[in-house]
């Protein structure tokens, strides 16, 4: 068996299992009403952590991400309030801001070789002060074709309502297991994080793959941002502040290895959805508080990195009784 | 002496500089007025209001010297405050709340030096964990509630004076000094140097490495300890959502803004607290000099991007380059251009 897999299929087996048991004690937990609505509360973070996963493959790290989106949800409304434009056309301004400003990180982390977790906390900073600089009350979006976009929905088999945003996570993780796994690219950010020496000596352009990996990002925190506001239909400056570590946990339950190198995409999804299971839980069971999230999120946390400590040492092992043969 | 000076020259400049500022906007900043036994005044505000992230500061200067990081220190807050106001509404004395609570914050500190130091985890990871868990603990502490007390003796920490100056000030410079004294006036303070530089190295020189290691982030949890104490005596209730959040980054912030690299090695303490009164300088400036509050983010990235040049190892060079040529320059006379041909 492939020892690089093995925390995908640990998550995947910790999310049946913590299926199976909400499933036994809940059994509408199996509808495709609760399928759709796990899909539908968890988009935004499901597709910021797209674009952290590809990051921590990197072997980086980007804070920004929670003001990115609180920035873009202010953006939209206000861009809307006080002008005429088509809404479509606010998205695609700001999708290449939010992507312009992840490259910008991107290039600081490389030319300054400064570490990224310092260079995209100034980014935190800076995103969430422009938010608070467009407005920092709640600014609702009124529009005709925010209200069709919030209204578009399948209706799956069993009543389950699978809507727009819902789809836009599952596209973006389509994409992003193409970017990641398929494309020279992906092998490029995937060495990266094994290493900077090795990557360089094999001929990996190190810059360029580190604007890329930033300004992809920037480009998923963008699109969470327009998601989140359709979600919510208003901006808010200070909406999502700390989804930054939830994506960071999403990625890492998932069985990224958190120093980079080593990971799946798909694994991020099911990280995602794993933390929007417990949240059900919660809700269903209506007696527990909301702070065992937390904990039990903090849990799961420690387990997966205590897990891949030790796999990381047991396949250094192997290589080290290989090398002294 | 001298060189301590010219350690601090650069963040008692910017200090100075940003009193200036804010003075030209609102000229009653360096009012002081003495009444009623104690000092009053905005600059008195700042040294009170600045003791949370110095305090933390205090503990993160030794951290970021090992070349790690503590993001967990504001949930360490948040549950102190919650043991010690749990501790107090339940009737076991001041004494015993306080104790509880140094106590608390030293375990987070044990548990997150443990993870790093005996299990190898990085520190950012690591520390991770109990930022995510933190407030969770915190609220089941205090079952959800803000919990609020009366007790005037605990009320005190955070908002009684003592000799004229707040006590929080008073705690925070006891603790940096304290902390500075016992580091700097024996080889411990050198020891963290070394093995921030090279772990592998001091392992090697004799340096017991994975004590200190844990040592440092018992210490910091301490301070964080400390700061929770004075949040939460502060506004008598322990919020456990609310309290210390993302004053870790702040206390980065200040560490860094002290000139202390944040890829470890040498360190000074007076140097971070300074950088955190420059952090509330800031703060109450911007209020009292009228402008709003959103421009204080703003400036706080600014700055993090002029320190991150400044510290930049790639730049190194050329900053050093700019310098003997600034040097070369003053040291020829003016008529020597020929020596460069």
């Amino acid at each position: 068996m492939n020892i690089r897999a093995l925390p995908l299929y640990v998550t995947i087996a910790i999310f049946l299992l913590a299926y199976l048991v909400c499933w036994t004690q809940f059994p509408a937990m199996l509808s495709t009403r609760v399928i759709g609505n796990l899909l539908t509360d968890n988009a935004y973070l499901g597709i910021v952590a797209v674009g952290m996963t590809l990051v921590i493959l990197s072997g980086g790290i980007d804070l920004s991400v929670g003001s990115v989106i609180a920035f873009s949800g202010v953006f939209i409304a206000v861009v809307l309030r006080d002008s005429t434009l088509h809404p479509l056309a606010v998205f695609a301004m700001l999708l290449a801001l939010t992507t312009a400003f992840g490259a910008a990180m991107g290039f600081l982390i490389d030319r300054l070789a400064m570490p990224a977790f310092i260079v995209t906390l100034a980014g935190m900073f800076l995103a969430r002060g422009a938010a608070y600089m467009l407005s920092i009350d709640s600014v609702p979006v009124v529009h005709p074709f925010f209200d069709w976009l919030e209204g578009l929905y399948w209706l799956m088999p069993g009543k389950g309502r699978l809507r727009l945003i819902g789809v836009v996570m599952l596209l973006a993780f389509a994409a992003g297991i193409v970017v990641a796994h398929k494309t020279r690219f992906g092998t490029s950010v995937l060495a990266l994080g094994g290493g900077e020496a090795t990557a360089r000596l094999m001929g990996v352009r190190q810059g360029r793959t580190t604007v890329l990996v930033y300004a992809f990002s920037g480009l998923m925190a963008g699109l969470s941002g327009i998601v989140f506001t359709i979600y919510t239909g208003s901006g808010y400056s200070l909406a999502t502040v700390g989804t930054e570590l939830t994506a960071i946990a999403a990625v890492v339950i998932g069985g990224t290895l958190l120093t980079g190198g080593a990971g799946y995409m798909f694994g991020t999804f099911i990280g995602v959805m794993t933390m929007g299971l417990i949240q059900t839980y919660i809700v269903f069971d209506g007696s527990l508080s909301s702070w065992w999230t937390k904990i039990v999120v903090g849990v799961l946390l420690l387990a997966f990195i205590l897990l891949q400590k030790g796999l990381v040492k047991l396949s250094q092992d192997r290589l080290a009784a290989g090398a002294g043969r | 002496m001298a060189g301590l000076m010219r350690r601090l020259a650069p963040q008692l400049v910017a200090l100075a500089a940003l009193v200036g500022l804010v003075t030209a906007f609102y000229p009653a900043f360096l009012d002081l007025s003495f009444g009623g036994g104690r000092l009053s005044g905005p600059l008195v505000d700042v040294l009170k209001r600045a003791a949370p992230v110095a305090l933390l500061a205090t503990g993160m200067t030794l951290v970021i010297a090992t070349r790690g990081i503590d993001l967990s220190v504001g949930a360490i807050m948040a549950i102190c405050g919650a043991v010690a106001a749990t501790a107090i509404t339940a009737g076991w004395g001041l004494p015993a709340a306080l104790l509880l609570a140094l106590g608390a914050g030293a375990a987070a500190g044990l548990w997150n030096g443990v993870l790093v130091a005996v299990l190898g985890i990085q520190p950012f990871v690591a520390t991770l964990i109990l930022m995510t868990m933190g407030r969770g603990i915190a609220q089941l502490i205090t079952e959800g509630r803000i919990m609020t007390f009366t007790d005037a003796g605990f009320a005190w920490i955070g908002s009684g004076t003592a000799l004229g100056l707040p006590v929080p000030a008073w705690l925070w410079i006891a603790t940096a000094a304290a902390f500075a004294l016992v580091l700097r006036r024996t080889a411990l303070g050198m020891l963290v140097e070394a093995t921030g530089i090279n772990r592998r190295a001091s392992g090697l020189a004799g340096v017991n490495a994975t004590v200190l290691l844990v040592a440092v982030y018992v210490a910091a949890g301490l301070c964080a300890a400390l700061a929770g104490l004075v949040v939460t005596a502060d506004i008598r209730g322990a919020d456990a959502n609310n309290a210390g959040l993302w004053l870790e980054l702040d206390a980065i912030l200040a560490v860094v803004i002290g000139g202390n690299s944040l890829l470890g090695g040498r360190f000074s303490i007076a140097a971070s607290v300074i950088g955190a009164l420059i952090i509330q300088t800031i703060t109450i400036g911007i209020r009292l000099a009228g402008f709003p509050s959103e421009y204080n983010l703003i400036i706080k990235a600014v700055l993090v991007l002029v320190i991150l040049v400044l510290q930049s190892p790639r730049l190194a060079p050329e900053w050093q380059f700019w310098r003997d040529s600034l040097r070369a320059a003053r040291n020829r006379p003016a008529d020597g251009k020929g020596a460069a041909k």
